[in-house]
């Protein structure tokens, strides 16, 4: 559904991505892994072109979203992303911050975006959450409103950026709790991150990334039984 | 004490109708400050030659005297292009253009400060940049800056006393006439300076109620 061909990305003379190719399914659920500046957050701000690749194709349901820009906004409102710092909209209550995109880019009616907020507020279980402001929430529940508002757009993909770094053990498990739920819910799920037991855990595909290069593209469970390349047993070791 | 207010007294009404005529000036231009504020604020983001015009624009309203301003474009331009503008037109576009070359510097301040992270996430999901502008950046940059932004409006109500140079029968130029007609200087001075105080513990007091109204804690 969503392909990477030949994606490079620059920032002025460093090289975040070099020549990287992947694809991903539907259904299924994807891991990136590797260390700090591998280029794991690079790579899927790729997918819905928050960063434009210096070269490449990124090919959304057969679309080349580079080249084709009048179909961006539609792509985008297909692929839902959760960040790493929440980015709630700090001046709307939870359940505003749910039905905005409804509103502006659905273009649904108020009573039809309130109650998919509801709902999709209750799903991550935050339905006695609903008129609080951002800065009221703790930052699981944060991470949890922003998950309903992707989710609320029905996307076919979700792109999570590190979606617990920022967040306490405790709250971390509520976050992954939610991540997992939507697993083989016809979605294609791609999470950077950096709990390693959490993808091997949820994820089908462990995508391991060293030096702006995809090393490795391996089934889960062979990838934990013993990973094809040499840096992926390194980082592994050392892992735990 | 050489105090005498009763030779005032006739002539007070006379004084107080100055408000009108100082607020229509600073009310005006607060108004078309505050809109070519926004736009500016929001131009200047593009870059290119537009930044550049706009910088030399807020350089030059900011780095002259008021009261040289007004003198230029009521007594010095008209030389050049044989307009010469009504005292009220002239104080309405100098004022207008002065204030909103202070209120794009304090908008730009407040449009930088939001978190990109908000902007990428609308991005994300799909919001039109004009969206984004108008439904996530301007309301937060706005509530940031809201103090600064009543400073500058409480200055303008104040530096509009500078009309009075030509001949623009404001508050301070009515003071003018009273102490000429009776020669008192201190009673109409005493009187038209709690006028402007007044004015501006209203105006301070009505920022302070937007304030607490665009709270979202």
């Amino acid at each position: 559904m969503i392909s990477l061909q030949n994606i490079s990305k620059k920032f002025d003379d460093t090289t975040v991505l070099s020549n990287v190719n992947i694809t991903f399914e539907a259904d299924k659920t994807y891991a990136i892994i590797g260390s700090s500046g591998a280029g794991k957050s690079t790579l899927l701000r790729c997918i819905n072109l928050l960063e434009k690749p210096t070269q490449g194709q990124v090919i959304v349901d057969g679309i080349d979203i580079v080249k084709e820009k009048g179909q961006l906004y539609t792509i985008r409102e297909k692929i839902g992303m959760v960040f790493q710092n929440f980015n709630l909209f700090a001046h709307m209550r939870a359940k505003e911050n749910v039905m905005y995109a409804l509103l502006k880019v659905k273009k649904m009616s108020k009573e039809d975006a309130e109650k998919e907020a509801i709902l999709q507020l209750e799903r991550v279980g935050l339905g006695h959450r609903l008129n609080n402001y951002p800065h009221q929430l703790s930052g699981g529940e944060k991470q949890r409103v922003a998950i309903a508002r992707a989710l609320a757009m029905h996307p076919k993909a979700m792109l999570f950026d590190e979606p617990t770094s920022a967040l306490d053990p405790e709250m971390t498990q509520e976050v992954l709790k939610v991540i997992k739920s939507l697993n083989h819910r016809g979605m294609t799920n791609v999470i950077v991150t950096h709990e390693i037991k959490f993808a091997q855990e949820v994820a089908d595909v462990i995508i391991f990334m060293n030096q702006a290069e995809i090393l490795e593209v391996t089934e889960t469970k062979e990838f934990f039984k013993q990973p094809k390349t040499k840096r992926a047993q390194e980082f592994l070791a050392n892992m735990i | 004490m050489n105090i005498k207010f009763e030779l005032i007294y006739p002539y007070i009404p006379y004084l107080l109708g100055g408000i009108l005529v100082t607020l229509q000036i600073a009310i005006a231009a607060a108004l078309l400050g505050s809109l070519l504020a926004l736009i500016f604020s929001l131009l200047s983001r593009k870059g290119g030659i537009t930044q550049f015009l706009i910088k030399a624009f807020i350089d030059f309203f900011r780095g002259t005297p008021l009261l040289f301003q007004l003198a230029f474009f009521h007594y010095g331009i008209p030389q050049l292009t044989g307009w010469i503008p009504t005292p009220y037109i002239s104080a309405l576009i100098i004022f207008s253009l002065n204030s909103s070359a202070y209120l794009s510097e304090i908008l730009r301040a407040g449009i930088e400060s939001i978190d990109k992270g908000q902007i990428e996430a609308a991005h994300a999901l799909g919001v039109r940049n004009w969206d984004i502008t108008f439904n996530i950046i301007i309301p937060q940059a706005l509530r940031n800056v809201l103090p600064a932004i009543m400073n500058e409006f409480i200055t303008l109500v104040k530096e509009t006393s500078v009309v009075s140079m030509i001949s623009l029968t404001d508050i301070m130029r009515r003071q003018q006439i009273v102490s000429a007609a009776t020669y008192r200087f201190f009673e109409p001075l005493l009187i038209i300076g709690l006028i402007y105080l007044g004015l501006n513990i209203i105006l301070s007091n009505v920022g302070k109620m937007l304030e607490r109204k665009l709270r979202y804690d």
